[in-house]
């Protein structure tokens, strides 16, 4: 009984398996111990304590993202702007901070500026006094963070004129923030300077050629496409320029400080 | 006789596996931001063939309720995606690896071959090359998909500060569509790219790891001589 003839491994390709099994393990090893690497890397990274609900390395990352993103915004950035022929109205999103009654007659806004000696005292400021800056009117799509985005008409005060014309801040180094809070001090924004004082921010009194209904944060709220919704914060009661980075609602819930778009 | 063919650079393999995890997370945090929204579906009018996600899945992924841990990772882990890339273009470009990814001027025809082929209808032996024209395709492909959802990903992650690149992309909404369509790419390529590697077997496999492959070689003695 004969065997069907196979090749005779020779000496050379004992060898050569002998190169491959040595080179197989080493790369195997490699591969296991970069994975292990990783898998301990993730480990750790999931472990971390959250910094305002956001795993601090993380929230570190977003905080250089919108240092990145602001290094590079100008006001010549200008957000696209629509015919006033494709405005609609929004979905009606968000009622923190407007949930208590509003006299709209007595509403009145806080306005603490700040000067190079430090805050100045608290001023207060009526419909009227935002009405009588130039009126801005813009069509832009509005971003709300979770995905969906309108265009919607708006028209209002620049929030840079406002600023000026009743000189509330010297310096933009002086305050490079500002805080936004409702009057009932549920809902609060907090924004860099230099997306305030661009052009396409407003202090805003009317929607698709109407005043602001409530729901929509009558008497006055801001609008910025810089901005995802999150940070056009309806029924504005008190505004501050600042120091230090202010509180943000959202932020403090998981969110990026910065939102910027 | 048996030699040691050396197929897969130890960068490439590098760039390979690190893009594995890290495209993983870009999806997975990309699905917790998706379905704060989750309007898309196949269909027309009132019929739908095909929601964009069913919620058993959410719920098998445990989707549901995380928009702002979805937009954290998404937007730390980005920075890795684009840089290994980045560096993985730049590497294929300076070595001169591009020339066995590129397609030539007969691939369409010949990657019919391929798929005809691997479906078991047409007998006739494939070129033996390290990529065959449907790879080409496939893998020249999803590099080209990964530029287009950097560039996506950042016409709706910017998009008044990046207005001409999302115009370009036709407006907000559509980038992000678009950015959506080239996931679900990747997840078809995943399906075919693992199908593929099993069936090619342990040898093609190792490869990816330890960059060479076992192949025999004709005996020297055998060898044609070459005029």
């Amino acid at each position: 009984m004969t065997s069907p003839q196979r090749p005779t491994p020779t000496p050379d390709d004992e060898a050569v398996e002998q190169e491959a099994a040595r080179r197989s393990r080493r790369a195997f090893l490699t591969a296991g111990i970069a994975s292990l690497a990783a898998l301990g890397g993730w480990r750790w990274l999931v472990t971390r304590p959250t910094d305002d609900g956001a795993l601090w390395p993380l929230r570190r990352v977003l905080d250089v993202n919108g240092k990145i993103s602001k290094e590079f915004l100008s006001n010549a950035d200008l957000a696209p702007v629509f015919p006033r022929s494709r405005a609609k109205a929004p979905r009606i999103n968000g009622s923190l901070g407007l949930k208590s009654p509003l006299d709209t007659a007595a509403w009145r806004l806080q306005v603490q500026g700040m000067r190079a000696d430090g805050p100045a005292p608290v001023r207060t400021f009526s419909l009227a006094d935002i009405q009588a800056l130039p009126r801005v009117e813009m069509t832009t799509e509005l971003k709300c963070i979770e995905g969906w985005s309108v265009v919607v008409n708006w028209a209002g005060a620049r929030f840079s004129d406002f600023v000026t014309r009743y000189q509330l801040a010297s310096a933009a180094d002086l305050a490079p923030y500002v805080h936004l809070v409702t009057p009932d001090q549920k809902y609060y924004v907090g924004l860099d300077m230099q997306s305030a004082l661009h052009p396409q921010t407003l202090l805003c009194y009317e929607m698709n050629g109407q005043p602001l209904t409530l729901e929509h944060g009558a008497p006055l709220r801001l609008v910025t496409p810089l901005k995802y919704g999150i940070k056009h914060i309806k029924r504005i009661g008190s505004i501050a320029f600042t120091r230090q980075r202010p509180a943000d609602y959202w932020a403090q819930r998981g969110y990026d400080w910065y939102s910027g778009l | 006789m048996k030699k040691l063919l050396e197929k897969h650079p130890l960068a490439i393999r590098w760039f390979h596996w690190i893009n594995f995890p890290v495209l993983a997370i870009m999806m997975w945090s990309g699905l917790l931001i998706y379905w704060a929204n989750d309007v898309y579906r196949i269909g027309w009018g009132d019929t739908t063939l095909l929601k964009f996600f069913p919620k058993s899945f959410y719920e098998a992924l445990h989707v549901p309720f995380q928009l702002a841990k979805g937009m954290a990772w998404h937007f730390v882990v980005m920075w890795l995606f684009v840089l290994n890339g980045v560096a993985y273009v730049l590497y294929t470009l300076f070595s001169g690896e591009w020339r066995y990814l590129v397609p030539g001027r007969h691939a369409l025809r010949e990657a019919w071959q391929v798929v005809m082929h691997d479906l078991g209808i047409r007998k006739a032996p494939l070129p033996v090359r390290k990529y065959n024209a449907a790879q080409q395709l496939a893998y020249s492909a999803v590099v080209l998909m990964g530029v287009g959802s950097a560039l996506t990903g950042f016409a709706i992650y910017k998009p008044t500060e990046l207005a001409g690149l999302t115009t370009l992309l036709g407006g907000y909404e559509w980038a992000r569509a678009e950015h959506f369509i080239l996931t679900l790419g990747y997840a078809l390529f995943f399906v075919v790219h693992v199908a593929q590697v099993i069936r090619a077997g342990w040898n093609n496999f190792r490869s990816m790891i330890a960059g060479f492959e076992l192949v025999d070689a004709p005996t020297p003695s055998s060898k044609p001589t070459r005029p």
